[in-house]
């Protein structure tokens, strides 16, 4: 059995733990108010431009004028996962569960057949991804404080992704991220980010094809379809960045919890242990008087 | 509802506005355009300027947006804008340090680029005090 020394050290150390991780959940606490707003004030846009986009795009004849973006390059050979987490760690099972589902996804695709490369948004995606896919990862960016990501780095990603889209470096991109649910629900989630995907479901009834485009279609479109790109990209930033606080909420939640446990188990041991010490004190004093 | 227009102008910030409204101006990229009930499907780049929303025989409320898009169905016009801010919060001393960054930046700008891209931000923000005066 331990000693009391022994004992009465580990109970201070746990409690040392617990301090922080009731401070880092309360920090989480406070972060997660203001990434919940954003991610659901981000998410009426990205809704409607994706409609407006999806609207043109059942509209549009396709030709060799087409955009890339919209028509797709013809082929479906060669795949790249948009894999977006965080930097940081200590968040539960945020950043394994995207990179789970892109890890299943890529091994699915690679079955029949097909190429898949990687660009990671977060040290976590590329940590969790290098290890099987090494030689796959093209690009990896790390975006520092999700909660402070602006739209101008995030258009910056999409532009580099458009341009290696445009140089025929790949067919189809899909976005991994977690979209935000409630603080204890956060779904991983993939969404086809480039070309554009065609839902046949919210099609316009009734409105037929004649729709004026003012100054013309084709302008409308090359302006359109990047900024939907840095939209969706921003949008599942701001998602991750709820999603990684309302994560790291509940783990934190847990980890104070359990060492709350601990503490009362340790504190039982250290009790009995310090009983049992007076017990064979009071034996030795007794039986020593009884020989007298 | 026959005789209103379902409004809605959304930035990547958040919502700005939702709701049945009677008749509204937008700052076309060729032109102002106004949308009123029935309004043939369009759409439409939008240009630094302000959207006027009237309600109820005046204007409600007038909001300046930098640029985005105008889809106009005949029951409804959604504004996906760049930035929205409405001219009721504006504040003149912001606009004013916004429009000397942005100039500042022009000079600062080295390539062709970067430069179109500072020029756009100085119309911007032109086209911002212009709207408030």
């Amino acid at each position: 059995m331990a000693s009391l020394k022994a004992l009465k050290i580990r109970i201070n150390s746990v409690k040392s733990t617990q301090k922080i991780t009731k401070a880092m959940k309360m920090v989480a606490a406070a972060k997660l108010r203001r990434a919940q707003e954003a991610a659901e004030a981000s998410r009426p846009y990205a809704e409607r431009i994706e409609k407006v986009v999806s609207s043109i795009a059942s509209k549009v004849t396709v030709s060799d004028q087409t955009p890339k973006l919209l028509a797709g390059t013809g082929k479906d050979d060669v795949h790249l996962f948009v894999v977006a987490t965080s930097d940081k760690g200590l968040a539960g099972a945020f950043n394994t569960n995207i990179v789970r589902l892109a890890r299943k996804r890529a091994e699915e695709l690679k079955g029949q057949g097909k190429t898949v490369k990687f660009y990671t948004i977060g040290k976590k995606a590329k940590d969790g991804l290098a290890r099987q896919f090494k030689n796959d990862i093209v690009e990896s960016v790390e975006p520092g404080d999700l909660g402070k990501l602006g739209y101008d780095t995030v258009k910056g990603w999409a532009d580099d992704l458009i341009g290696r889209f445009e140089d025929g470096e790949f067919d189809v991109a899909h976005l991994f991220f977690s979209k935000f649910v409630s603080v204890l629900t956060q779904e991983p989630t993939e969404l086809q980010l480039m070309p554009v995907a065609l839902s046949n479901d919210n099609a316009p009834a009734g409105v037929g094809a004649s729709v004026e485009y003012e100054p013309d279609e084709e302008e409308i479109l090359a302006d359109l379809l990047p900024r939907n790109v840095a939209v969706q990209l921003l949008r599942a930033n701001r998602e991750n960045a709820a999603s990684e606080q309302g994560s790291k909420m509940t783990a934190m939640d847990n980890a104070t919890r359990n060492a709350g446990d601990m503490i009362n188990k340790l504190t039982i041991q250290y009790n009995r242990t310090r009983q049992a010490a007076i017990t064979t004190e009071l034996v030795e004093i007794i039986s020593g008087a009884e020989a007298l | 509802m026959a005789d209103k227009v379902a409004f809605e102008l959304v930035s990547p910030a958040r919502l700005l506005f939702a709701g049945e409204v009677d008749m509204v101006v937008v700052p076309g990229s060729e032109g102002d355009f106004g949308v009123l009930p029935n309004h043939s499907p369009l759409i439409s780049l939008v240009r630094p300027g302000v959207i006027a929303v009237h309600e109820g025989g005046k204007v409600g409320s007038r909001i300046f947006v930098a640029g985005g898009f105008a889809e106009v169905t005949p029951d409804r016009c959604t504004v996906l804008a760049e930035e929205a801010v409405n001219l009721a919060d504006f504040d003149r001393a912001k606009a004013e340090a916004r429009l000397t960054a942005a100039r500042a930046k022009v000079a600062e700008a080295e390539t062709e680029a970067d430069k179109a891209a500072a020029q756009r931000a100085v119309s911007i923000a032109e086209a911002l005090l212009a709207a408030a005066a």
